[in-house]
């Protein structure tokens, strides 16, 4: 992260004059330099997977964000190394590799049929157009049960890497684990939110 | 014979569990030279890397369940329903699950410390609706013997002066969590007792040990002494007597006789390195939980005891008995949007509701406790899972974040634990054929529910729902059907066996006299849930322990009057 900071200081400092660059030039600038920070962040990733291959790890990483992504209280799930997280918990675990390679391959195919590109290839709209249909089983379509299956799975999957990541438990405000002299019981707000009380 | 063999101890105790523990305890601190054989390895809760404290990002596995410890990786358990190399087989059509400690202090680990004093009702159940059979002895006869196990182990509880549910004495109780709240408030609408714990959970120091902490993790090991397990309450601080051996990784595989048909010491399998020993001994106590103490004393056969040690009677493996469960979760609404604190207090409820309702008046003949759960527990492996259950029912991002943490909190479970009747169709004996890696005849189970137990549980079924209900809640399961029993547990998997060995005043009917002693055989002893002549709607833990040391006075008189 520290690069893009640093880039940013670095183009507010100069002035644009200086460079003589158009709208164009800066637009394409900007594309590029996503690009190379991408490839930075990529490179600067220790985490080797083991079990997703490539193209599975870089979907997966795709997903798990837009199951829970940043916003005010937390990071996102890749933030807190969800994906890290399933990678070494599948590698002892053959049931959840096999939903997970279906899965991710149903995502895939199901894109291509949509929009001839894979997940990651998608735009946001057409990524949230194939959720859309999949992340709501009450309302899913019969030939969606396949993605409603893999779906929950992989919410639940991601639901368990990221809250109880340290990220994950301090967003909930989880107070425990740890000793302590007494116990408080319930506190007094709670007693009135809830309409009870000790007798 | 090597020679640490070759010494002679008073007492050989196997197993080192509950009643295995306060066996060597009283005998130890009583005078006599005990050595203890356990099946599995060393434990000590303040020195063998208990997860205590631990938080589950410091696992890649988060806190779930490895081969080795099924009930979770933080677990201190060491064990399994499937061990490897040590198989049990069932009868065809039988479903038994059948779980083995392998560890020093045995289940006291892992157990949920529910400490129930067994009503004086419980013990002569027979004279009062004719079902099963009465125990040789009654409530009076324990009664001093709970009282010194309250107080060498330490409970807490409250006086509540109920029938059939005696108080102890005990430590100030924790208060109840906010859903414990919930749950009593809905309690008393609906005529149900709801009532503080009694968890052997100290909360006052005792012996030098220090009162809990309230991390909420009892079943990790306590690295404060803080709750009961067996190694750090009773075995280490008996071994400080200096009369006390412990030899782990010692598999009994069967107690051994002379000529007059005494027990003179226990062969056993150094699994480390797959050696036949022998300990000789002039009392042996058998403590091996109950269906492997059952399984020894068939596997001792001998001229004297061709159906087995200690069974002219055929009793042994029969009257095998489970606690009935089943479980309900709810999820309530007025405790969506939780306001954040420390509900984690000790590592079990804080409440519970003894049973309450005269059978008389009901389709079944005995009763059962309720345990709730719920709360802030701390987020590990499996957390929220199936939100889609939950309105709006599913989706992703922004929401779902939300989502999950609103709904934190908000589910409370219920689950049922009641007595079985001891019946002809449950019961295990030896496998014909089959055989342990260490040579060991296994156990073959049968197993069978009867309307008793069934009736009983559809009646906990409705009760947990009539409680959500109560508290404005939803279940999203369905009632089980009558086909799948109405969802009671499958037989074993409370974990709470009795019966194999059972106690009685009449030697044609029963293996052990009132004292836990062999009919059959005056210097053998049985000091585990074996000797049990029925369940009750309480656990067995707070009973084995009380009898182990009743057992264990006897033994001591006997000694110093010769007998044996």
């Amino acid at each position: 992260m520290t690069e893009r900071r640093d880039f940013l200081k670095f183009l507010a400092a100069a002035p644009l004059a200086h460079f003589a660059v158009t709208a164009l030039d800066l637009e394409e600038a900007a594309t590029k330099t996503r690009e190379t920070l991408e490839k930075l962040a990529e490179r600067g990733q220790q985490y080797q997977p083991k079990v997703f291959t490539p193209a599975e790890w870089r979907t997966a990483r795709v997903l798990v964000d837009l199951v829970i992504p940043r916003d005010a209280r937390s990071g996102s799930a890749t933030d807190a190394k969800v994906p890290e997280f399933m990678d070494v918990f599948m590698e002892t675990r053959e049931n959840m590799r096999n939903w997970m390679r279906t899965g991710l391959a149903w995502l895939d195919e199901e894109c291509n049929k949509r929009f001839t590109k894979t997940f990651v290839d998608c735009n946001d709209a057409q990524r949230k157009a194939v959720l859309d249909d999949i992340a709501w089983p009450r309302r899913a379509r019969q030939e969606m049960q396949a993605g409603v299956r893999f779906f929950n799975n992989f919410r639940n999957f991601t639901a368990s890497g990221f809250w109880s990541s340290q990220m994950g438990v301090q967003d909930l405000q989880y107070m425990g684990n740890r000793p302590t002299a007494q116990w408080n019981g319930c506190p007094t707000p709670a007693l009135n939110k809830l309409g009870v009380k000790y007798s | 014979m090597t020679k640490s063999q070759q010494a002679e101890y008073d007492v050989c105790i196997v197993g080192s569990g509950a009643g295995g523990g306060m066996a060597a305890h009283r005998l130890a601190l009583g005078g006599a030279r005990v050595v203890v054989l356990e099946a599995g390895g060393w434990w000590d809760n303040t020195t063998s890397n208990s997860a205590m404290l631990r938080w589950p990002y410091q696992s890649s596995q988060r806190g779930s369940s490895t081969p080795d410890r099924p009930f979770g990786e933080f677990d201190a358990c060491v064990g399994g329903w499937e061990l490897p190399g040590e198989p049990f087989t069932r009868a065809e059509g039988t479903s038994f699950s059948w779980w083995r400690a392998r560890m020093l202090g045995g289940r006291t680990n892992h157990w949920g410390r529910i400490s129930l004093r067994f009503g004086p009702d419980d013990f002569k159940r027979k004279s009062i609706d004719g079902l099963g059979d009465d125990w040789p002895i009654s409530y009076s006869d324990i009664a001093p013997y709970y009282d010194r196990v309250d107080d060498l182990v330490g409970i807490f509880g409250s006086a509540e002066n109920l029938p059939n549910h005696p108080d102890g004495r005990f430590h100030p109780a924790p208060r109840p969590r906010c859903y414990e709240l919930c749950v009593k408030q809905a309690c008393d609408k609906m005529g149900i007792w709801c009532i503080p714990a009694r968890l052997s959970v100290i909360t006052k120091p005792l012996n030098g040990r220090a009162p809990c902490h309230y991390c909420g993790q009892c079943n990790r090991g306590c690295m404060t002494n803080s709750n009961f397990s067996s190694p750090n309450v009773l075995l280490l601080p008996a071994q400080r007597t200096n009369r006390l051996r412990i030899i782990t990784n010692a598999m009994a595989r069967e107690v051994t006789v002379n000529s007059q048909g005494l027990a003179t010491g226990v062969s056993y399998i150094n699994t480390a390195t797959g050696r036949d020993e022998h300990v000789r001994a002039r009392v042996v106590v058998l403590a091996a939980s109950a269906c492997e103490s059952s399984r020894i004393l068939l596997n001792s056969k001998s001229s004297q005891y061709p159906q087995g040690l200690a069974n002219s009677s055929g009793v042994v493996g029969k009257y095998l008995t489970d606690t009935t469960g089943t479980d309900v979760a709810g999820f309530i609404p007025k405790l969506v949007d939780h306001v954040p604190h420390n509900c984690d207090g000790v590592g079990g409820g804080h409440i519970y509701m003894p049973w309450w309702i005269d059978n008389k008046k009901l389709d079944f003949p005995r009763g059962y406790h309720i345990e709730v759960w719920g709360g802030l527990g701390v987020p590990s492996y499996g957390f929220m899972g199936g939100i889609e259950r939950y309105e709006p029912g599913g989706g992703y991002g922004a929401q779902l974040k939300n989502d999950y943490r609103r709904y934190y909190g908000s589910t409370i479970g219920f689950s049922g634990r009641g007595e079985q009747i001891p019946n002809a169709d449950c019961y295990c004996e030896l496998d014909p054929t089959v055989k342990d890696k260490y040579g060991i005849p296994v156990l073959r189970f049968h197993w069978k529910w009867t309307d008793h137990e069934i009736n009983q549980v559809k009646h906990m079924q409705e009760t947990f729902r009539a409680l959500v209900s109560e508290m404005g809640g939803e279940v999203f399961s369905a009632m089980p059907t009558k086909e799948r029993g109405y969802g009671i547990a499958t037989g074993g998997s409370i974990i709470h066996e009795l019966g194999t060995v059972r106690m009685g005043s009449d030697p044609k009917t029963s293996a052990l006299n009132a004292w836990g002693q062999a009919w059959d055989c005056r210097n053998l002893f049985v000091a585990d849930g074996g000797s049990f002549v029925s369940q009750a709607d309480k656990n067995p833990t707070w009973t084995i322990m009380a009898l182990a040391m009743r057992t264990s006075d006897k033994i001591l008189e006997l000694r110093k009057s010769g007998v044996i």
